[in-house]
């Protein structure tokens, strides 16, 4: 088994996501589920990549295994260089809390915690000694300086995402993963979210991986990757990649 | 009603999954007092039916000390046959040389003895046989401890005073031992009364029980032969029983550890009770979308109410029915592993008052417990429901909560109409009442403290102590579950344990080695001779005895006189009476002055100030003392506080020297002695003073301490299922709050957390919770003890650090295994099915 990482190391970053061959197989009372049958890519430090594709299609799957969550059943999987196969929970962990940053749809907030205190975890669990004055800093940059002491059950959908979003930046992590981030709110209020998602991958150069199913959402990340039955089955720069270029 | 009733069953197809512990937590209370009440119920069957064999006759009359005149036995013959017996604590010792003299409990019996029953001996054979005189040597039956002790077998000789006797036979069964069996310093030995007469021991002073017992004719009953004796023997100072209180003693002690462990089993059902109320609020949660939906389609909050108060009440009716099964087969089990050790044949069957008793106590306790979660349900808005919230927490209406107080005054009520003591019950009511508040109270002390205690370095004691006092921490309820349970173990171990000291550890160290009773005045001189003989024996400390028999309190015939009935013993009978020139050790004058030590004036006494209280009387008040038939009027020069655990010779009774000094009188004695000369005083005792009895004070008080483990046993036996009901209440807490749990754990993985930093952030806050809860048990536990040790008994206070030890380990073990083990399934969890987009 490798030695835990302690950080991406920006000597690491190019590509930072790279799927070779991974499989992804699950056991269910039908028997076992094929979720991912061969996925191979690489995504480039500081790129922002959308996953597409039909509900089933194991675009959540393949993100819980870029961020060390599910252990791929066979294939190769590294993160920054990293190759998550030999690393244990506690390894993958430590990972994550020192590089990744993960937005669910359903935010996971934990409930019995203010704002603050849920942005400031990872930042405790990194022994930082500032977690508490960071994530206030993070929470204003989110528009949420005022209600630091708040319960997510005291914020609205918007408000708790964004409490996530602040949660996920506030380590300034290399590589941010996000399901659906505006699955659970109203239109307005998710395109203000996925604004600031941008906004703070962009300014902070972190690739950003976003999970959706809106089409218009995915036009405005650097590439589009489309997933159906476990495989990737499309891959595309997007026009907004390539009138950077 | 009908709707709801159709709603109800429909509810009810999807299963009782949720609700094992509901049913257990109910199934484990109830089953504790219907077991305890049965088996109560069983045993006083047994005294009931046995009433005759157990007393030895229809009527039974004792007399201590002394006999019955021969006129007064006369009488006794006109009403039916007549048996009688002696009844005494003697020394026995064996012929053989290697055998040892040892105390025994002495019957001796007349040959129609017994009239009811019969003793069983082991092997077979009759009582009279056995002890009949063959060859000029009177027989003796023993148990089967007293061979052990003399080390002698069957057929062997022991003396008895100066009589001979042959051990022929083991009792393997006597009916009338009553408490004895339990209680006595040694074991029985039976011989026939004409050979005790033939031993020296019956002389008159002498510690002796003179037992009568009749056997009425067919048709006569016993309450009228009693009236009957009494109306023609008003004075004659003995005690009379009739059937109703053939179980004397043991009725006694049955009511009350009846009581005692009932109140512990009622304490295990209300720590269930909270088990209760936790799984109906936690299956109302789930059933929140349902009621709001219910809500939306036009439901009225009455339907919703009665719709889910019909299925707890189902599901009630089960947990109780499973209870009484339980308790109602659990007496079967106690009769088959402990019927050797009752003094009684308990008659184990299906009781059904005790059984009713159990399930109202289920079912009014499950009622109290449903009913606030049951209100708040019916209370939340449909709209607030639907939003996905948890219960809110509403100020209750003045209705409701008046309802949920009627049903807590309905389940006082019961308990204390139907306990035996009330003032007890009651009081265990206020305890009760008192640990529902205190317990919530010092919960929200802790989360205040825990929030104020300010940000430890270590991140997971901070985010431990933050867990404590957040919105929906299960502070409170685990506090109260497993709080409960111990307070009641704590309570019983601290009471137990008290009871223990004041009998071993109280004990001063320089206590008398040696009590030796019915020394005659004549053996004195040689007595003394033969203390002071041994090396390592200390000072003899010798006080006349003489028995008398209060008959008049402060001029008054005692019959007139109102005694309370803890002061009855002093006039039910002889007392021990003694005469001394100066104050007896171990007492202290509270009042008054005691008589110069050349003092020959009128007949002064010195009283115990506790009875003079009771009787109503005090300084220069009179008593009469009826000593040797002739009546002694005395004015009260002096009242004394007895301190009875200093084991120096006490008497209620102290007379100014000058009356008693001259009538016949034996010597009561004590020796202090170095735990070398103990041996060398008994045989020198028993070797050559047969008639004197020789009690060794650390066998006595071991006895004593026995008794009481046992007893100490059985209730902590009983609190232990307090401890049970609270597991099964937090197990349910640790269930219901696992979801939550879960997902923080997941939640704290995705974040970067390591197992350990989990695991260690839940160890913190369980270990946390555990010494919490076990403070405050032990506050709670340790002033309920307090408060029956002191107000109660009346009894010298000691805490007992060890309890306290106990405790505060055995509440983190507890809470920690149960956190654990449910954060070691939380870290188990793949996190995929939990973070998959909903």
């Amino acid at each position: 088994m490798t030695a835990p990482p302690t950080s991406l190391s920006p000597t690491n970053l190019s590509p930072i996501v790279r799927f070779n061959d991974v499989h992804l197989d699950m056991a269910s009372d039908a028997g076992t589920v094929n979720i991912l049958r061969g996925i191979t890519l690489d995504i480039a430090a500081g790129e922002i990549a959308a996953v597409v594709g039909p509900s089933g299609a194991g675009k959540s799957s393949l993100m819980m295994v870029a961020g060390g969550l599910e252990r791929a059943t066979s294939g190769r999987v590294e993160v920054a260089g990293h190759d998550l196969g030999p690393l244990d929970d506690d390894a993958r962990a430590r990972l994550r809390r020192d590089g990744i940053g993960i937005v669910f749809q359903g935010f996971h907030l934990l409930p019995t915690m203010t704002a603050l205190e849920n942005v400031a975890l990872p930042l405790e669990f990194a022994g930082r000694s500032n977690a508490f004055e960071t994530a206030q800093a993070a929470l204003e940059r989110v528009g949420l300086g005022h209600r630091l002491g708040h319960y997510p059950a005291q914020l609205s959908g918007g408000e708790q995402q964004r409490v996530a979003v602040a949660r996920a930046f506030v380590g300034r992590p290399r590589l941010l993963l996000a399901d659906e981030p505006t699955g659970n709110l109203d239109g307005a209020t998710g395109k203000q979210v996925m604004n600031l998602l941008f906004e703070l991958a962009r300014a902070d150069g972190a690739t950003l991986i976003l999970i959706t199913h809106d089409m218009a959402l995915a036009g405005r990340c650097d590439r589009i990757l489309r997933i159906a039955d476990g495989l990737v089955v499309g891959d595309q720069r997007t026009p907004v990649a390539l009138a950077a270029q | 009603m009908n709707l709801a009733l159709k709603l109800a069953r429909r509810e009810m197809r999807s299963g009782l999954g949720g609700f094992r512990l509901f049913i257990a937590c109910l199934a484990l209370g109830v089953g504790a007092i219907a077991a305890i009440l049965s088996f109560s119920r069983a045993v006083e069957e047994g005294l009931h039916a046995d009433a005759r064999e157990i007393m030895g006759g229809d009527v039974a009359v004792s007399l201590l000390y002394r006999e019955a005149s021969p006129e007064q036995v006369a009488f006794l013959r006109t009403q039916g046959q007549l048996v009688r017996w002696i009844d005494s604590r003697a020394m026995a010792r064996p012929i053989k040389t290697d055998g040892h003299a040892a105390l025994i409990q002495l019957k001796a019996v007349e040959p129609g003895y017994p009239l009811y029953g019969s003793i069983e001996l082991r092997g077979g054979g009759s009582l009279a046989d056995a002890l009949a005189k063959r060859d000029g040597l009177w027989g003796a039956v023993v148990e089967e401890a007293a061979l052990r002790r003399m080390n002698i077998a069957l057929g062997d000789r022991v003396k008895v005073g100066e009589a001979t006797v042959e051990v022929r036979a083991v009792i393997a069964r006597e009916p009338d031992r009553g408490l004895n069996a339990f209680a006595s310093l040694g074991p029985r030995l039976m011989m026939p009364f004409a050979a005790l007469v033939e031993s020296g021991l019956v002389q008159p002073g002498s510690l002796l029980t003179w037992e009568y017992r009749l056997l009425l004719p067919p048709g006569t009953s016993d309450v009228a032969a009693i009236d009957a004796i009494k109306s023609h023997y008003p004075d004659a100072g003995w005690r009379m029983r009739g059937l109703a209180d053939a179980g004397g003693g043991l009725r006694f002690w049955l009511d009350r550890l009846t009581q005692f462990m009932g109140l512990i089993g009622l304490a295990s059902l209300l720590v269930g009770g909270v088990g209760v109320g936790n799984a109906i609020s936690s299956f109302l949660t789930t059933r929140l979308r349902t009621i709001a939906t219910l809500k939306c389609l036009g439901a009225p909050e009455r339907l919703v109410f009665t719709t889910y108060f019909l299925q707890l009440a189902a599901l009630s009716l089960l947990g109780v029915a499973l209870g009484v099964a339980v308790g109602s087969a659990l007496p079967f089990l106690a009769q088959f592993l402990i019927a050797d050790l009752l003094p009684v044949r308990a008659r184990v069957a299906l009781y059904a008052q005790p059984l009713a008793t159990a399930a109202a106590f289920g079912l009014l306790v499950s009622l109290l417990f449903a009913l606030l979660p049951l209100i708040r349900a019916r209370g939340v808005s449909a709209a607030t429901l639907m939003r996905g919230a948890v219960v809110s927490e509403n100020r209750l209406g003045w209705r409701d909560a008046l309802l949920i107080g009627s049903a807590a005054v309905l389940l006082a009520g019961f308990t204390v109409i139907t306990a035996d003591g009330r003032r007890v019950a009651a009081y265990f009511v206020l305890g009760a009442v008192g640990a529902f508040i205190a317990f919530p109270l010092l919960a929200r002390g802790l989360m205040l403290v825990a929030a104020r205690v300010g940000k430890p370095k270590l991140a997971s004691l901070r985010l431990a102590l933050a867990n404590l006092h957040r919105p929906g921490a299960p502070t409170p309820i685990v506090m109260l579950s497993l709080g409960l349970g111990l307070t009641v173990l704590v309570a019983t171990a601290l009471i137990e344990g008290n009871l223990r000291e004041q009998i071993t550890r109280r004990i001063p160290k320089d206590a008398p080695a040696f009590f030796f009773i019915d020394i005659q005045s004549t053996q004195m001189p040689d007595f003394e001779k033969a203390i002071a003989s041994v090396p390592g024996a200390g000072a003899l400390d010798k006080v006349p005895s003489l028995r008398g028999r209060i008959v008049r309190i402060g001029g008054k015939p005692v019959a007139e006189v109102k005694i309370p009935p803890e002061a009855r013993w002093a006039v039910d009978g002889d007392r021990g009476v003694t005469y001394s020139a100066t104050p007896p050790e171990g007492s202290r004058i509270v009042a008054g002055e005691w008589w110069t030590s050349d003092y020959r004036g009128p007949q002064l006494i010195s009283f115990d100030a506790e009875l003079a209280r009771a009787f109503g009387i005090g300084l220069g008040d009179t008593l009469t003392v009826n000593v040797l038939g002739r009546d002694i009027e005395a004015k009260i020069a002096s009242l004394r506080r007895i301190e009875w655990t200093t084991l120096s010779i006490n008497f209620v009774f102290v007379f100014s020297p000058g009356t008693l000094d001259r009538a016949p009188h034996t010597f009561l004695a004590t020796v202090k002695a170095t735990p070398a000369a103990e041996d060398a005083i008994f045989n020198t005792i028993t070797d050559r003073f047969p008639n004197v009895t020789v009690v060794r004070i650390r066998d006595a008080i071991e006895t004593a301490a026995d008794v009481l483990g046992n007893i100490g046993l059985a209730t902590r036996v009983i609190g232990l299922l307090s401890i049970l009901a609270g597991v099964l209440v937090l197990a349910g807490v640790m269930l219901a709050t696992q979801r939550r749990r879960v997902h923080e754990a997941v939640v704290m993985k995705v974040l970067g957390a390591t197992r350990a930093r989990i695991a260690g952030i839940f160890a913190w806050e369980f270990a946390a919770l555990g010494l919490a809860t076990a403070i405050a048990a032990l506050g709670v536990g340790t002033l309920g003890a307090w408060l029956v040790v002191r107000r109660l008994m009346g009894l010298d206070w000691t805490f007992l650090p060890m309890v306290a030890v106990a405790v505060a380990a055995g509440a983190m073990a507890l809470t920690l295994a149960f956190g654990l083990a449910g954060t070691l399934a939380a870290l188990r969890q793949r996190p995929l099915a939990l973070l998959r987009n909903e």
